[in-house]
């Protein structure tokens, strides 16, 4: 009994230790490439001949063809910004139809339902033209409106965390309201800590959707260089006239933007593994 | 009461209809349809009536202002071209604002958008006076401003939540998409040059893409069901190995679990956008896989493996490395989910003495299937629209038929960016737009109406 345990679980970690090196490798390849001395983005050699820091260097001393320095700024604010509506936006979606019964809820839900159906960018020229009408689409209210169309529809994206909110139990949402708590402060002090993992993953995937996303920011951008975003920048730099001076660039710029993120990430995972783990058993 | 209304009344409180209001209601009632916030104002409610009333005047300013003019263009989408006018004192051409049938299109369409929350905001003013009056009329306390304005945060919390999204919804969301629908029934497209000026052409551009004797309907149907292969492959693939991946390292003979999720989360940390790339180039002819195997011997010092330039290869490369890209949030995700099915149910199960792939099958996929219907329909059709993963890895190459305008792994989206971002076919591309919904609603509204967690919900 005890053997048959212990060698499923050798087996397991020898899973698992494949699974990591597969998934660790792009990764690795790429931190490599940042520091490779060599230009180009094609080498017959894995490892590189030589290192170096130059690549970073550039990347933020080289401004006159790609500036990346303003690119980073203008991402980091968008993100920022953006994360903090939709996450708001799409938690109180959530809550509400989770928690509060009204007329609107089942047609709203059906709406959400048919609206995500719809291809995300077929309404992309409509957005800009829209933008466009309201004047958002110059100098740097760009930036705004990238902002409102990262979190715009957030709370149409909602199901993951009514999901969640649903499995906390109704019963502490009654104590609290036999105690005298509005609706409003259920929601900020009870459900919302209860639901640390949901929260955090909305915080991050809101969060993270801007330094992806570069169709969106192409499209309303168009040919202001000033207010790209990280994600155009480094689109071109893989594009035919550039990839050979900055190919290296491009890694280093990859692994520049991760770092904010996989910190944020590698801090906040141990709340996905917490849940809700006790809270309320039985 | 009829049924429908006590249908309603399930979902919250009750309301009378407007017909009911209008037969029922007194005088005031009855004028604030004309004049509204008239019936609150006169049933002790001053401001909210004065509020009702702001917003009566402000439609109206708006409508006469432009409205009216908005809704009129409409049916003809304008027909003055931009003309070259000789000005004898500057000497110069200028040229005549003409017609631009865009905007008078998305002009059109929101200010009916507009009259239609106006027409909301209209009956909720008629519900609003009415129950004034009610309350009124019984002797009973009317509730005064503020206290309206506390119970936003309490009964009324669902209006002070949802409105704020409701309203970028409608106009980022619902209002472009409502414009590109219409674009559809247009000729809106390079073809003819009709970029500034177009015509409303009814069902033409539909007829086109059915037509599978023609260049754009052979493309579509092969898109199609390339796009759903992917789609169902893509979204199991994922669910499946992302669930076991969890399993595996919540068990609880693994050793150094933070030090497993670390390495799969490691790629969540890197950008979707840039492992694709990354991805892409790594597997170019030139790339680090084909230098890898080269080197270790297992292909030919010359050879390249043709990920993306053989079509069956392509497809299987962007499914194996949809994996790689997906795994790590699925994981994340169903983790919070795994650890919310009761300890109790296992440990039941172990005292009846069923292995762990019997528990699998009957506790964890039953509860799993349970609580993430939602997620997984969800997920497949944001894998059929699915834009990013395709575009940044093979951009849809390989294009083997030349005269067709997508390539071997194309998907209807990226086919639709590519007809209206490059190509402008705006109409053709707003059909495949629609085309694309209407396969996904008839699927996923049926399955998910059907579904266990849709009918009852928090029943587990």
């Amino acid at each position: 009994m005890k053997s048959a345990k212990t060698r499923s679980n050798v087996i397991v970690h020898i899973i698992l230790a494949v699974l990591a090196i597969i998934w660790v490798f792009p990764i690795f390849w790429v931190i490599l490439t940042s520091f490779r001395a060599e230009k180009g983005s094609y080498v017959s050699t894995f490892f590189p001949k030589a290192y170096t820091l130059g690549n970073y260097v550039k990347l933020f001393t080289d401004t006159t063809i790609l500036n990346f320095p303003k690119m980073f700024v203008n991402t980091l604010i968008i993100a920022v910004f953006s994360c903090l509506l939709s996450t708001f936006f799409l938690l109180s979606a959530a809550y509400c139809l989770s928690r509060l019964r009204f007329r609107m809820r089942k047609p709203y839900m059906n709406m959400a339902m048919i609206l995500g159906l719809f291809p995300g960018f077929m309404s992309m020229v409509a957005v800009y033209f829209i933008l466009k009408a309201v004047g958002l689409t110059e100098g740097a209210l760009i930036r705004l409106a990238l902002i409102l169309c990262y979190s715009g529809g957030a709370a149409l994206s909602f199901q993951i965390a009514k999901g969640f909110f649903d499995t906390t139990p109704m019963a502490i949402d009654e104590a609290a309201m036999i105690d005298g708590c509005t609706r409003w402060q259920i929601f900020t002090k009870i459900t919302l800590p209860l639901s640390k993992p949901i929260v955090i993953y909305t915080i991050l995937t809101s969060f993270i959707s801007p330094w992806v996303d570069f169709i969106f920011a192409k499209v309303i951008c168009r040919a202001n260089a000033d207010q790209y975003t990280v994600a155009i920048g480094l689109w071109k730099m893989l594009e035919k006239e550039y990839i050979d001076n900055w190919y290296t660039c491009f890694a280093a710029g990859a692994v520049l933007i991760s770092i904010p993120i996989a910190i944020l990430f590698l801090k906040l995972q141990k709340y996905y593994v917490n849940g809700l783990g006790g809270a309320v058993k039985g | 009461m009829n049924l429908k209304r006590k249908a309603t009344a399930l979902e919250g409180r009750s309301y009378p209809t407007v017909a009911e209001i209008f037969h029922d209601g007194g005088t005031t009632t009855k004028c604030s349809a004309l004049v509204m916030g008239l019936g609150n104002m006169a049933h002790k409610q001053l401001c909210k009536g004065m509020l009702f009333l702001a917003a009566e005047l402000a439609y109206i300013i708006f409508m006469v202002r432009s409205g009216i003019h908005n809704i009129a263009m409409l049916p003809s989408l304008g027909s003055v071209p931009q003309a070259e006018v000789w000005n004898e004192e500057l000497q110069v051409y200028l040229y005549t604002k003409g017609d631009q049938s865009i905007l008078i299109l998305l002009y059109g369409l929101a200010t009916l958008l507009l009259t239609l929350i106006f027409l909301w905001i209209w009956r909720g003013t008629l519900r609003s006076a009415y129950r004034a009056e009610e309350l009124d009329r019984a002797g009973q306390h009317v509730p005064a401003f503020s206290e309206d304005l506390k119970s936003l945060l309490d009964e009324n919390l669902y209006r002070t939540l949802m409105t704020p999204p409701m309203f970028f919804i409608l106009v980022l969301t619902i209002l472009p998409l409502l414009f590109m629908i219409c674009m559809a029934f247009t000729n809106y497209s390079k073809i003819d040059n009709h970029l500034v000026l177009f015509d409303w052409v009814g069902l033409s551009n539909f007829a086109t893409l059915f037509d599978s004797g023609s260049v754009l309907g052979g493309t579509f149907w092969r898109v199609l069901i390339w796009t759903l292969v992917w789609a169902f492959f893509a979204t199991f693939t994922n669910y499946f190995f992302g669930m076991i991946l969890a399993i595996l390292i919540n068990r609880k003979g693994t050793k150094a679990k933070g030090f497993w999720r670390f390495c799969f989360v490691l790629s969540c940390a890197v950008p979707m956008f840039v492992s694709l790339l990354i991805m892409r180039t790594m597997l170019q002819p030139e790339g680090a896989v084909n230098v890898l195997l080269r080197s270790i011997g297992v292909i030919a010092p010359d050879a390249s493996l043709p990920f993306f330039t053989n079509a069956m290869w392509a497809r299987v490369t962007v499914i194996v490395i949809n994996i790689w890209v997906g795994v790590p949030y699925t994981l994340l995700q169903l983790t919070g989910v795994l650890q919310n099915i009761p300890t109790d149910l296992y440990e039941a199960a172990d005292m009846d003495g069923a292995n762990k792939v019997q528990q699998f099958f009957s506790i964890t996929l039953p509860y799993m299937f349970y609580v993430t219907t939602p997620y997984l329909i969800a997920t497949f059709t944001s894998n059929v629209n699915n834009f990013n993963v395709i575009y940044l890895l093979s951009g849809g190459d390989p294009i083997t038929n030349l005269a067709s305008t997508a390539g071997d792994t194309d998907l209807l989206v990226t086919w639709l960016y590519k007809l209206t971002i490059e190509k402008q076919y705006y109409n053709i591309g707003a059909v495949v737009g629609i085309l694309t919904f209407v396969i996904l609603a008839i699927g996923s509204l049926l399955t998910y109406r059907n579904s266990k967690s849709y009918k009852e919900e928090g029943g587990f």
